[in-house]
């Protein structure tokens, strides 16, 4: 069960779109999940056959449970299989807040211990919290082990005796953790908004309790964008028009290309960069909640494709029909809540992000520039960012960089 | 006492049944406004007992009294104000807010609530007795409780202690006939409280509560024979409550004529009128007390009003003391 | 020190250590005095106050009808009037007829009345069973009232304390009820002879270990010791707290052993559910969860009126051999 965001604990497995026996290809879909916050296509991320599908539709699984087994292409049927979506199976929580790592290959099991599939009726793998912890540290994968504990439960020794040895730094700490345990409560799929609700709360105290966040505004006018937009839809039919939006995406992707401090994701202690642009547009839903699925390079589309995607995307996340790598892949995240008439909006990390953006609504204003006042249409354009991975004067000459951006739309 | 004096007396029982009866008449506006919450329990109709019992006791005498004790806690002299800035919930209220109107406490005064269990502060009195006599001080812990205590066990656990170990308490059993709603009748096979206490060998006085100085004059003598180390005393103070059990009842128990045939026996308008026909008091008197309680009681509201919340910060202190044993 | 007092290192008995804490408050301050049912004449239920009668006259050793509610609450109006009464009531079953004074009035009139009256009452009761005394004389109700904020809750195991928990109860400003396990009263022991007030805020750790934490109080402590004897044989080294104290726990101590041991095993007399075990465990989860290498486990009394016949009644508590069984359990088989 792949993570399909950080507050996601669980998944419910809702159909296999491929069979045993079926070719896939990387970017196939290959199940759909329900998760507590919408329903989310599974996309595969590497070519194969499937061999074997271990869970069962219906079944509600902890993230990183094996879901299924994929043969590579050139290897013959009884050489060891890699596990689907490159998740390794129960990964300690403290790893599945991490996004999956996508452009890393799978980690091959150790060759003395091949791995166990699963009882597909056993929900997880039966650990102590301590084993847990110490697993995590020492980066040894739990499914790997054979429990000695009450009921063959993983204890401490039995991780011990895995590392070889190995033991934490002294003075390791435990990672602090989203509050909430793995047995969360259990979420059907009548009360997802209180799951939902659940996600973001977990993920948004994660935010506040690790994030030191810094804030900064500023006010950016947009005569010249507005004009130039005005322009330009006057030349194409109705149902291509373009939105502001898209010309906020794109000035905030390109000003990214300057700020990559602001892009990408802080993990075990320190901030990994992101060499694409993929931002986070939350989403708020009709029946409640919040969503922030990626737009992809957003710096490297044409802005009548991202205006289309843009659409496509709003649709989809409405419908609950996004895909999984929407869903972990942002680097970056951009609110609007200007339609509502809200001026300025200071965002809360979603983590392991390390900005968001916001803009406000566009309000005419008295505006002042070389000596002269005059009415201006004027946003509100505002960042919250990591001060682990940022200072406020790289912020500052990353807001700078867009207002830069938004007044030679032409460029866009 | 010389004329002057009994007169200026007189005067002054009339005054405090006043205060005590506007004082909670604002109350109940109070509480129609919002400002005061929780249970509200008014003693109008019953302010004769208060004040007549509490002139017999010196200020080193302890008072226990129930959840119906804005009157006993007015006439002990706590301070109006604190009073009801204590049912505002306000930190200038005599508890800081945390009793509110059933659980005045004014420690300086000797004044020990405010118990809002029925009987429970009945032992507490007890005790503070027992205290005195172990430490051969001469004083009186009068105890005030309903007549609907008579039917805890709390209370003949107590009468018995008591009597047993010769204690200095002054019962004071205020009888108004109702136990919320349930008629005396209708809880005790025998109605007839003052033998009850008799059985604990302990002498027991029936009162007329609705009459100021007979209340005065019997606490005065009962008081005394406690002091003086005789024991115990019980009186049953008959009085009623004008208003309902707490801000608002149905009054479903009781006849409407009834409450009027009490009414008529309003004891602020009884001690009025026979000031009046002693020519004691006339209406420049009364409108000059009047409005000096008035002042009084606007003083109050505008106290409580401008009162503070306590901090929420200070939520977990006074659950254990913050000043050393010993 | 009276003259009865054991001389140094004597041999002596829990009884007598709680009797010699007695007449060392009476004596050492004149507004203490003991009330209660048959402490005086009758010498105690448990034969804990023989003799103070004799030494201290009846108005300070003062025989009480049978009536738990007033004479714990006269003890609350005399604590108000500024005496240090000792109430003792013979069992916590019947403590269970003054639970208005003690809740209602002991535990709340200081936050009640904003900080003014402050209730400074000891309460001794025995608790548990063991004895055979059936169901209306047996139980470990001590983590009811280890629910009550505004009341400290003490339970002796050891001579020391017996001797030394209750000059610092009197001391403190607020109510403290002490519960004294009636199998406890015939233990004998050494006392030094210097034994004197105790603190009333720690757990102790009573047998170090390194493999597992048991936390236990009062009558438990014994067989917990004995549990830990037995456990050592078997290549397994317990920690043995005494908690002591039940209300404020002591929570730092406990975590502080589980954070070494990495598991832990409640025993307790009382019963399982919405009990002082759970609590016990609840503030294992919260403080010391990633630290868990094991579920937490307990042993408390069968949930059943403790019954009169002895092999039903030794059937209902925690024994010896159930807490080495738990705590093999946990502490791994090969343990």
């Amino acid at each position: 069960m792949p993570s399909l965001g950080a507050d996601m604990e669980t998944g419910t497995l809702i159909e296999w779109r491929v069979a045993p026996g079926d070719s896939v290809r990387r970017g196939d879909i290959v199940a759909l999940v329900d998760t507590d916050k919408a329903e989310i296509e599974v996309e595969i991320f590497c070519d194969g056959v499937i061999e074997a599908l271990l869970v069962e539709p219906g079944r509600k699984v902890p993230v990183g449970t094996l879901l299924a087994r994929l043969r590579e292409p050139a290897a013959e049927p009884a050489q060891p299989a890699v596990p689907l979506a490159n998740v390794a199976v129960a990964a300690p929580v403290a790893e599945s807040l991490a996004p999956p790592p996508r452009s890393a290959p799978p980690r091959p099991p150790p060759p003395s211990t091949p791995p166990q599939p699963l009882d597909p009726t056993r929900p997880g793998v039966r650990a102590s919290p301590l084993a847990r912890r110490l697993a995590a540290d020492l980066g040894i994968d739990l499914a790997t082990l054979t429990g000695t504990g009450d009921g063959g439960a993983i204890i401490r020794e039995d991780v011990e005796r895995a590392a070889g040895g190995r033991t934490p730094a002294p003075g390791a700490t435990p990672t602090p953790l989203i509050a909430s345990p793995i047995s969360s409560p259990p979420t059907g799929g009548s009360d997802r908004s209180a799951g939902m609700r659940r996600a973001i709360a977990a993920a948004m105290s994660r935010s506040k309790r690790e994030i030191p966040h810094y804030y900064l505004a500023t006010r950016v006018d947009l005569t010249a964008a507005l004009h130039w937009l005005g322009a330009e839809n006057a030349r194409r039919p109705v149902t291509e028009r373009m939105l502001p939006a898209a010309l906020l995406l794109r000035a905030v992707a390109l000003a990214l290309r300057e700020a990559p401090e602001l892009n990408g994701h802080w993990i075990d202690g320190e901030f990994r960069p992101s060499e694409a642009i993929h931002i986070g547009v939350a989403i708020a839903l009709r029946q409640g909640g919040l969503i922030a699925p990626a737009l992809h390079d957003v710096d490297r589309k044409p802005l009548p494709q991202l205006m289309d995607e843009l659409r496509d995307l709003v649709a989809r996340a409405r419908a609950g029909s996004l895909r999984s790598s929407e869903l972990s892949d942002a680097t970056i995240t951009l609110t609007n809540l200007g339609e509502l008439g809200v001026e300025t909006v200071f965002g809360v990390i979603y983590p392991p992000q390390v900005a968001i953006v916001g803009f406000g609504r566009v309000r005419e204003e008295p505006w002042a520039a070389q000596g002269m006042l005059g009415v201006r249409p004027v946003v509100g354009l505002t960042l919250a960012a990591d001060h682990r991975a940022s200072d406020g004067h790289r912020g500052a000459r990353f807001l700078a960089a867009i207002d830069r951006q938004l007044q030679s739309p032409e460029t866009l | 006492m010389s004329p002057a004096a009994t007169v200026d007396h007189d005067l002054h029982l009339l005054r405090e049944m006043l205060r005590i009866r506007r004082f909670e008449e604002k109350c109940a506006e109070l509480y129609s406004a919002g400002k005061i919450r929780g249970f509200l329990h008014l003693y109008i109709g019953q302010e004769a007992v208060a004040v007549g019992a509490l002139q017999a006791l010196e200020p080193d005498d302890a008072v226990v009294a129930t959840y119906r004790e804005h009157g006993h806690a007015l006439a002990r002299g706590v301070p109006s104000e604190r009073i009801l800035a204590e049912m505002f919930g306000k930190l200038e209220g005599c508890c800081r807010g945390r009793g509110g109107s059933m659980h005045i406490f004014d420690a300086s005064r000797r004044f020990f609530g405010g118990n809002a269990i029925v009987g429970g502060g009945i032992p507490l009195a007890v005790g503070l007795a027992l205290a005195d006599q172990l430490e051969r001080r001469r004083r009186v812990s009068a105890c005030f409780f309903g007549e609907g205590a008579v039917a805890e066990g709390e209370f003949h656990e107590c009468m018995n202690l008591a009597a047993l170990w010769n204690l200095p308490v002054l019962f004071c059993c205020e009888n108004n006939l109702y136990a919320m709603g349930t008629a005396l009748a209708r809880s005790q096979a025998e109605t007839d409280l003052c033998l009850k206490a008799a059985s604990y060998q302990m002498p027991a006085w029936p009162v007329d509560g609705m009459d100021v100085r007979a209340v005065e004059d019997t606490c005065r003598r009962a008081a005394l024979a406690v002091r003086e180390g005789g024991g115990p005393i019980f009186l049953e103070l008959r009085t009623y409550r004008f208003r309902a059990h707490s801000m608002y009842d149905p009054e479903l128990y009781r006849e409407k004529q009834e409450v009027g045939l009490w009414k008529q026996r309003d004891p602020i308008a009884l001690h009025e009128a026979s000031l009046r026909a002693a020519q004691q008091l006339d209406d420049a008197t009364l409108a000059q007390i009047e409005t000096e309680i008035a002042g009084e009681i606007a003083t109050a509201v505008a106290f409580a009003e401008a009162g503070t919340l306590e901090p929420v910060a200070e939520l977990e202190r006074f659950v254990h003391s913050e000043r050393p044993g010993r | 020190m009276s003259a009865t007092a054991p001389a140094a290192g004597a041999r002596t008995t829990y009884r007598e250590a709680l009797r010699a804490a007695l007449r060392d408050a009476l004596t050492r301050d004149r507004r203490v005095f003991l009330m209660g049912e048959d402490v005086g004449r009758y010498g105690g239920s448990f034969a804990v106050s023989r003799g103070l009668l004799e030494e201290f006259g009846p108005e300070r050793i003062r025989d009480t009808p049978l009536s738990e509610s007033a004479f714990v609450g006269a003890g609350i109006g005399a604590a108000l009037g500024g005496l240090r009464p000792i109430v003792e009531i013979m069992t916590v079953n019947f403590s269970l007829l003054a639970l208005d004074q003690i809740m209602n009035n002991a535990a709340t009139l200081l936050h009640m009345s904003g900080g003014q009256l402050n209730v400074p009452l000891v309460i001794r009761m025995t608790t548990g069973a063991g004895r055979q005394l059936a169901a209306q004389h047996s139980h470990s109700l001590e983590g009811w009232y280890a629910h009550i904020p505004g009341i400290k809750v003490l339970a002796p195991a050891t001579l020391e304390d017996a001797r030394g928990m209750l000059w610092t109860a009197l001391e403190d400003p607020d109510p403290v009820l002490i519960f004294e396990h009636g199998n406890l009263y015939n233990l004998e022991d050494e006392l030094a002879a210097d034994a004197g007030p105790v603190d009333i805020t720690r757990a102790a750790v009573r047998r170090p270990g390194d493999d597992l934490t048991l936390v236990t109080y009062g009558g438990s402590l014994g067989k917990s010791l004995l549990a830990a004897e037995q456990l050592a044989t078997q290549g397994l080294a317990a920690e043995v707290i005494d908690l002591r104290t039940l209300r404020p726990l002591d929570t730092n101590t406990i975590l502080e052993s589980v954070r070494r041991t990495h598991r832990a095993l409640i025993v307790d007399e009382g019963w399982r559910s919405g009990s002082l075990s759970a609590e016990i465990i609840a503030r294992i989860v919260e403080g010391a969860f990633y630290e868990l290498d094991a579920p937490v486990a307990r042993v408390c009394s069968a949930e059943v009126p403790i019954p009169y016949a002895r092999h039903m009644e030794e059937a209902a508590l925690p024994q010896v051999e159930t807490i080495v069984a738990a705590a093999r359990r946990i502490g791994g088989a090969g343990g």
